[in-house]
């Protein structure tokens, strides 16, 4: 019996995107801790292994072997499928993201919507699981997550579009290809197209960082007014899938963003392209995204609706209807 | 936003917030009745820390109880140390060298430096942010090594002694609390940019829970929640004791009564309790550290007496009457931080859970003292 | 619409101010002691537990069996025991149990000895499994230390 050369390319991607958002999701976590420490002028982790480096394996034991318990009065589908809704979407968005020129697992044309479908699907996990956990901090925390993602996905996909009025598709493989030859022809610096990119950028940035639940934006996990939200009921490696989750996530934001704004995996002086640019710009988007955690501190959550509703929406329409202006008249 | 809190239905639910909560910050327990993430009623539920001090004060000789004092607001210690060692040395007429009320003062000053930077951070921590503990810490551990090189204790110090203090200080303290303070002044302006100007913590504290002048006359609250709100009263400035007298300083008042009120008085007075302890330094007295009659075992004459101190929360009162015997009769324990507490119930009505917990980081709680 | 947009902007340069002290920071050494692998000497004037001090004249204790210091203790943790000298005046120390576990480490007992017998040791690392552990017999420790 002989497979089609399709099925294994395909075979192949899939436990390699696994291992990809796997190791990412143990390695963010020692790079979190690394970072805060530095910037709090301690060191982190440094016992288990060189710089620490085997902590994130040492935690993920610890997790493993923690037992799973249910408390009474859950909603015991609910409880257990929540984690499962958070982690699933986050690897199929893996699919259609282009690390390199051919480093793809499915090139799909409407990529950039898939990704946006499935990251939706990242909000209900959370609400599914704190509403299952019947545990009244959870629920003020399920509450919260999906005011704030109706908030912030609107301001997002609007700077989306006028991106994709820029590029005039929906394929990422195309939109990077677009932005060949030096960070002048990346798109966060197309000021042709709309002289407001470098806003929209910032727009689309804190965006992803409400999306992801990223500190400021934190206020589902809150732990100093909410003890850990929608987490509080879950142990052991429940809560370690919905952490792998997030941090997931985090990836495929910081991917997203390094495709429609900075170019994918092109070089900044048109020389070499390939996944290593790709990395680079990404975990360089991981690395604010910590940063930004351990400097600020938290908002409140009808701050950050005012800030969408008040501040976001309307200069990302106003964007919108200057790009639309701008590729009418040149 | 008040619209939204007086639409009161019959569907609240009942949160305990604490008493083991990450923003309680210790075992404080508040019932809140909460209309979705509006509360409605909040009561603070005490007593999970209480130590009986009154009592133990009773059954104890007065100087068995002097390490008490410091144990019930662990953060400010000294000051709580400088409020019991007057009562009794006002009920004995023990009389106290100058040289000790210097060293009482700047010890006092720089424990309350210590303080406000360990509120500092853990304040910002209950907003979520979590480095600027970590900053104040690397700044507070300097106030503790010196304190310790002086005292021989990190946190509950017990330095003071009926008629003066245990221990004189030496050249290296000295210079070691001026380097301090020169490094402090360089580092305040980092705060500041780093948080206090910082937009998500404006919006955070500005009009978020006001505090009327009304309100803390009602409950009682002093100290910095009451100067928040427009109150100039400072027991230093106000009813002076040991040198506080001869030195220059301001005490800071804002009149808005908010949280960011409470925040820029504490931060004013880091600033002042620096200058405090410069001119201590300067004029410092040469002499003996402690009374020559100062007597080994006390027995105040028979009467009822009272002595306040200003500390880091507020006016802490001592008030003790002696039958004459080594022990007193009654000793009663006026703490600042239960007073303060007391407003929270009212205060925080009709607010948003954050901002409540907002408004009651500002009050800067130490619940052992609030249980004693 | 002026107010609204400075606001913006003056908040965002805020946001920014804010990342530039900490990443000041996380290019910058360091600050903690590596504890148990780095150790800080200790002020003298550390206030431990305390401890019997040696007569440099005849390698005993200075402590003449007052009870001073057991009167002082607030929480009662020091038991002090004699015998009788033998054909001489006052008493010999034959027990001197220090009952860590309620020492408030104060200090009332060292201020209250006329004799410099006890003195405060500089040891704080402090663990144990077991409450016994921190029963301490001074007397024996004074001797095993020869």
């Amino acid at each position: 019996m002989s497979l089609h050369p399709e099925v294994i390319r395909l075979l192949i991607f899939l436990v390699g995107i696994i291992a990809f958002a796997a190791l990412n999701a143990a390695y963010l976590v020692w790079l979190e801790r690394k970072e805060a420490g530095h910037i709090q002028r301690r060191i982190g982790p440094k016992e288990v292994g060189p710089f620490g480096l085997l902590q994130p394996l040492a935690d993920g034991i610890k997790l493993m072997t923690k037992q799973l318990i249910v408390p009474a009065g859950v909603d015991p589908i609910l409880f257990k499928i929540a984690p499962i809704l958070v982690m699933v979407p986050a690897i199929m968005s893996f699919v259609t993201i282009p690390y390199g020129e051919n480093l793809v697992a499915r090139n799909i044309d409407i990529g950039l919507l898939m990704i946006f479908a499935f990251a939706s699907v990242n909000v209900l996990g959370l609400l599914l699981g704190a509403w299952g956990s019947r545990n009244k901090y959870a629920v003020i925390s399920a509450a919260r997550v999906v005011s704030q993602n109706v908030a912030y996905e609107i301001p997002m996909l609007i700077t989306v579009v006028t991106l994709v009025m820029i590029t005039g598709t929906m394929n990422l493989h195309e939109i990077v290809m677009q932005q060949q030859g030096g960070f002048w022809n990346w798109n966060i610096l197309n000021l042709a197209a709309s002289p407001l990119m470098p806003v929209a950028f910032l727009i689309f940035f804190v965006c992803m960082l409400a999306e992801t639940n990223r500190a400021p934006f934190d206020m589902a996990e809150a732990e100093s007014e909410l003890i850990a939200g929608a987490f509080t009921e879950y142990p052991g490696m429940g809560f370690g899938v919905f952490f792998m989750g997030e941090y997931a996530n985090i990836v495929i934001g910081a991917s997203v963003a390094t495709i429609l704004f900075l170019g994918g995996w092109q070089c900044p002086f048109g020389l070499f392209p390939g996944v290593h640019w790709f990395l680079l710009k990404m975990y360089f988007l991981i690395f604010t995204v910590i940063w930004i955690r351990w400097t600020y501190p938290r908002t409140t959550f009808y701050s950050l609706l005012n800030l969408s509703w008040k501040i976001l929406i309307p200069i990302s329409f106003f964007n919108l209807i200057l790009t639309s202006a701008m590729i009418k008249v040149f | 936003m008040s619209a939204f809190a007086q639409t009161q239905t019959n569907e609240t639910f009942v949160l305990n917030l604490g008493p083991q909560h990450p923003a309680t910050h210790g075992v404080l327990r508040v019932k809140l009745v909460m209309d979705g993430e509006y509360i409605v009623d909040a009561e603070p539920v005490l007593g999970y820390i209480h130590r009986m001090h009154e009592k133990m004060g009773e059954n104890r000789t007065w100087a068995q109880f002097m390490p008490n004092t410091g144990r019930m607001d662990y953060l400010h210690a000294l000051a709580y140390n400088h409020g019991y060692v007057s009562v009794v040395e006002r009920a004995a007429g023990i009389e106290v060298p100058e040289r000790a009320e210097y060293l009482r003062v700047i010890t006092t000053e720089l424990n309350r430096i210590s303080s406000h930077l360990l509120w500092f951070g853990a304040f910002v921590l209950d907003l979520g942010g979590f480095s600027p503990l970590l900053y104040a810490f690397d700044d507070r551990e300097q106030i503790l090594d010196l304190l310790e090189s002086v005292t021989g204790s990190r946190l509950t110090y017990c330095y003071f002694r009926f008629g003066g203090v245990y221990n004189d200080i030496d050249e290296n303290f000295a210079a070691g609390a001026r380097a301090f303070i020169k490094r402090l002044r360089e580092r305040m302006p980092m705060y500041h940019a780093l948080v206090t100007k910082n937009i998500i913590l404006m919006k955070r504290l500005q009009e978020i829970g006001p505090i009327s002048e009304e309100m803390c006359r009602k409950y009682g609250a002093t100290g910095p929640v009451a100067r928040g709100s427009g109150i100039n009263f400072d027991v230093r400035k106000h009813e002076p004791y040991s040198i506080y007298p001869e030195l220059r300083f301001d005490v800071p008042v804002y009149t808005e009564g908010d949280s960011m009120a409470r925040y820029m008085v504490r931060m004013d007075e880091i600033e002042q309790s620096m200058r405090i302890v410069e001119q201590a330094l300067d004029k410092l007295p040469e002499g003996p550290v402690m009374a020559a009659k100062a007597p080994k075992i006390i027995k105040p004459a028979k009467g009822d007496y009272y002595h306040a101190v200003e500390t880091a929360r507020g006016s802490f009162g001592v008030r003790v009457v002696s039958d004459g015997s080594n022990t007193p009769y009654r000793l009663k324990l006026r703490s600042p931080t239960f007073s303060n507490l007391s407003l929270f119930g009212e205060a925080c009505r009709g607010m948003l859970l954050p901002d409540a917990l907002a408004l009651m980081g500002s009050l800067d709680l130490v619940i052992p003292e609030i249980d004693r | 619409m002026i107010d609204y947009l400075k606001e913006i902007i003056s908040g965002t340069w805020s946001l920014f101010v804010g990342l530039g002290i900490t990443i000041k920071y996380f290019f910058q050494p360091v600050v903690t002691v590596q504890y148990p692998r780095q150790t800080l000497p200790m002020t003298p004037r550390f206030r431990g537990h305390i401890e019997l001090v040696r007569d440099e004249e005849t390698g005993g204790t200075k402590c003449v069996v007052c009870g001073m210091c057991q009167k002082a203790c607030p929480s009662g943790c020091i038991t002090v025991e004699g015998e009788k000298k033998e054909g001489g005046k006052g008493k010999v120390l034959s027990e001197y149990t220090l009952d860590f576990t309620k020492c408030s480490l104060c200090g009332l007992c060292v201020e209250s000895c006329n004799f410099g017998a006890i003195t405060f040791s500089k040891d704080y690392n402090l663990a144990g499994l077991r409450k016994e552990a921190y029963v301490f017999d001074l007397k024996k420790r004074l001797e095993e230390k020869k």
